[in-house]
């Protein structure tokens, strides 16, 4: 088991690595001097080139990228030249908006996702299955941003049960901070679940083919103890991927929800860095988003270990 | 004479499949007695796994059985499920062909004993841990305790079979359904785990049934052995009758493709020729006709009954039987 830790934590070293280039390549290759765009466009040639000097332009861009990355393994990963804001600084401050939201949308995606995938496989084909399927193919089909404005429009407009935008931090109003995360989460969520609902299902299906399910219920086991315990087990590794992947990605926030609900997080701040040409913070943001991923990605390999055993002791 | 454990009667059941109805068990009467073996024996897709299955009520959800399948008094295909649920790990269990497959692999050895005496056993956790102890031992597992943590993939096939057994015996059934239980063994494993079962049989006064390609398997184990062909039992015989006088060619034809010890080097073995009939497009006459050297046109139009001529338990399928005087069979 160590072994195994230890191997996966090694390959994660040349994705970091490769991870960090690319970040730096991106923020690199985007058109424009970023000298001029500080300055604005009444600086002379003469104090540009000073600039350039001074913030390192002037030098070839794999000088750049080693000593950018030399910052950034002494955790040093720069600030921001318009607020002066450090990069963990600005993303401490927003990661608790992105991260309340990620789990609020995975926790109702997975509330609906993981019952309605076992009561459809334990009935495929029937009534109940093809409408909650075909339900799941429908939301599958509709923007983020529709959803949100749909929610809004009955909830916020119609209702009068949540608000429509804002944000309080929990420490100051716990359950205000609810109610302005649920629309949010919910539009997250409701993105979330067919995805959840199908890769379970299918997996689901496959395993009550198995011998042993066969067996279970030749034992006389109860239905309900044959579904969560003897299925849904061994069905769970592709739902513990798709969910490790929906974390990640929630992980650096989500543009357009967080956007349209005003809520300070991780996405707004890459919007607000791309608008502004702020490119360490561009930069360092997404690095630390894409080590996040990274990392989400080693804990659900280190699930896989605690679901299957035959992983745990190195077989197949 | 006490009525059966298990009376089979005129069991069929139907698969539907794109190419039609596929009839997997075609009209099969059997039965079985308290404490006795019963060998079910057939080539690959003669319907004996699917008779198994319907007697467990394991069919596929598609599946259509008819007849009805007497277990203990009650018909076992028109129990309401929560009755057949009591019914299945307690009075009636099973060992699956494949310990590789039928043991769950996330789950250890002992939550999937347990799991099955607590179900139907009214013994709180530690009773059911110490009987899961004292199963394994019985089956020949080393050190029972410490594989009660395992999980399957620790273990050698052998030792899941033994398993697998462990906790078909769990809650003492009446009725243990073996299906194929040594065929995916090592040759060295099979006669071991043959003989446990037939020990275990003995010592629990358990009824069985022993399903298997392999007639051998059958030979010193069941009391009485029925041969099925194409969803038919073809011949049905005490063992020792069987052995001694068999009349239905295709029993004769498997016992002929069992490979001899004592054989010459490089003799071909009589392999059975050409391949059963499609199941659905059953056939007009018998349904081994077209693979058989005693038919003659009478076997090609019509399908001979289940009969006895010489001994009133001895049943045989054919117009021609062999080792009989010709012309004595229907």
């Amino acid at each position: 088991m160590l072994n195994f830790v230890v191997r996966r934590l090694l390959a994660m070293l040349p994705v970091l690595l490769a991870v960090s280039l690319l970040t730096f390549l991106i923020a690199s290759l985007l058109p424009g001097d970023l000298a001029l765009v500080i300055l604005g466009d009444q600086a002379t040639p003469e104090n540009v080139a000073a600039l350039r000097r001074d913030m390192g332009l002037d030098q070839p861009l794999w000088w750049r990228y080693l000593s950018w990355l030399g910052h950034v393994l002494q955790g040093d990963l720069g600030r921001s030249y318009r607020t002066g804001q450090t990069v963990l600084q600005a993303v401490a401050e927003r990661i608790p908006v992105s991260l309340q939201l990620m789990l609020m949308a995975e926790f109702i995606g997975l509330l609906i996702g993981v019952p309605v995938a076992i009561a459809c496989a334990a009935r495929a084909g029937d009534a109940f299955d093809r409408f909650m399927t075909g339900s799941a193919f429908a939301m599958l089909s509709m923007p983020s941003f529709l959803v949100a404005i749909l929610l809004i429009y009955l909830f916020a407009v119609e209702l009068h049960w949540l608000p429509a935008t804002g944000y309080v931090p929990f420490t100051e109003e716990p359950l205000g901070n609810l109610r302005f995360f649920v629309l949010p989460a919910l539009t997250l969520a409701l993105a979330e679940w067919p995805g959840i609902m199908r890769v379970l299902r299918s997996d689901m299906i496959a395993t009550l083919q198995e011998d042993y399910i066969a067996l279970a219920k030749a034992k006389g086991l109860k239905p309900a103890r044959i579904l969560f315990v003897h299925a849904l087990k061994p069905s769970s590794l592709t739902l513990v991927t798709v969910t490790g992947i929906n974390i990640g990605r929630l992980l650096g926030g989500t543009l357009i929800v967080e956007s349209i609900f005003a809520l300070p997080g991780i996405g707004r701040l890459l919007v607000g860095a791309i608008y502004t040409r702020d490119l360490v913070i561009l930069q360092g943001v997404v690095l630390l988003v894409a080590s996040g991923f990274v990392i989400v990605n080693f804990i659900v390999d280190m699930l896989y270990a605690v679901l299957d055993p035959r992983i745990r002791h190195g077989h197949a | 004479m006490s009525s059966p454990l298990l009376t089979i009667a005129d069991v069929a059941v139907e698969l539907p499949t794109p190419r039609g109805n596929l009839r997997a068990v075609d009209h099969v009467d059997l039965s079985l007695e308290a404490g006795r073996t019963l060998g079910i024996v057939g080539e690959s897709g003669c319907g004996k796994t699917m008779l198994s299955r319907a007697v467990l009520q394991l069919l596929p959800k598609k599946a259509k059985l008819t007849g009805r399948v007497m277990f203990d008094g009650q018909d076992l295909a028109r129990l309401a499920p929560e009755s057949l649920r009591r019914l299945r790990g307690r009075d009636l269990a099973v060992v699956f062909q494949d310990p590789m497959t039928s043991l769950n692999p996330v789950l250890t050895i002992g939550t999937q004993l347990m799991e099955t005496i607590q179900e139907h056993l009214e013994l709180d956790a530690p009773e059911a841990r110490k009987r899961s102890i004292e199963l394994l031992a019985a089956v020949g597992i080393p050190a029972p305790e410490q594989r009660l943590t395992q999980y399957p993939h620790q273990c050698s096939g052998g030792m899941r079979q033994r398993i697998a057994i462990a906790i078909a015996l769990s809650c003492e059934p009446k009725l243990l359904i073996a299906d194929e239980p040594t065929t995916a063994l090592d040759v060295t494993i099979q006669a071991q785990i043959l003989d446990l079962l037939a020990r275990e049989q003995r010592r629990r006064h358990m009824a069985m049934i022993i399903i298997t390609h392999d007639l051998g398997v059958v030979a010193g184990r069941a009391d009485e052995v029925a041969v099925m062909y194409a969803g038919r039992v073809v011949e049905r015989a005490p063992t020792s009758a069987l052995f001694k006088r068999m009349h239905m060619p295709y029993t004769e034809a498997l016992l002929a493709a069992i490979p001899k010890l004592d054989a010459a080097p490089h003799t071909p073995l009589p392999a059975i020729s050409g391949r059963p009939p499609d199941p659905t497009r059953p056939l007009r006459g018998c349904s081994f006709a077209p693979r058989c050297r005693y038919a003659t046109g009478r076997c090609h139009e019509a399908k001979p009954a289940l009969t006895s001529a010489e001994m009133p338990d001895h049943l045989y399928a054919c117009f021609h039987p062999i080792q009989l005087a010709e012309g004595v069979g229907a």
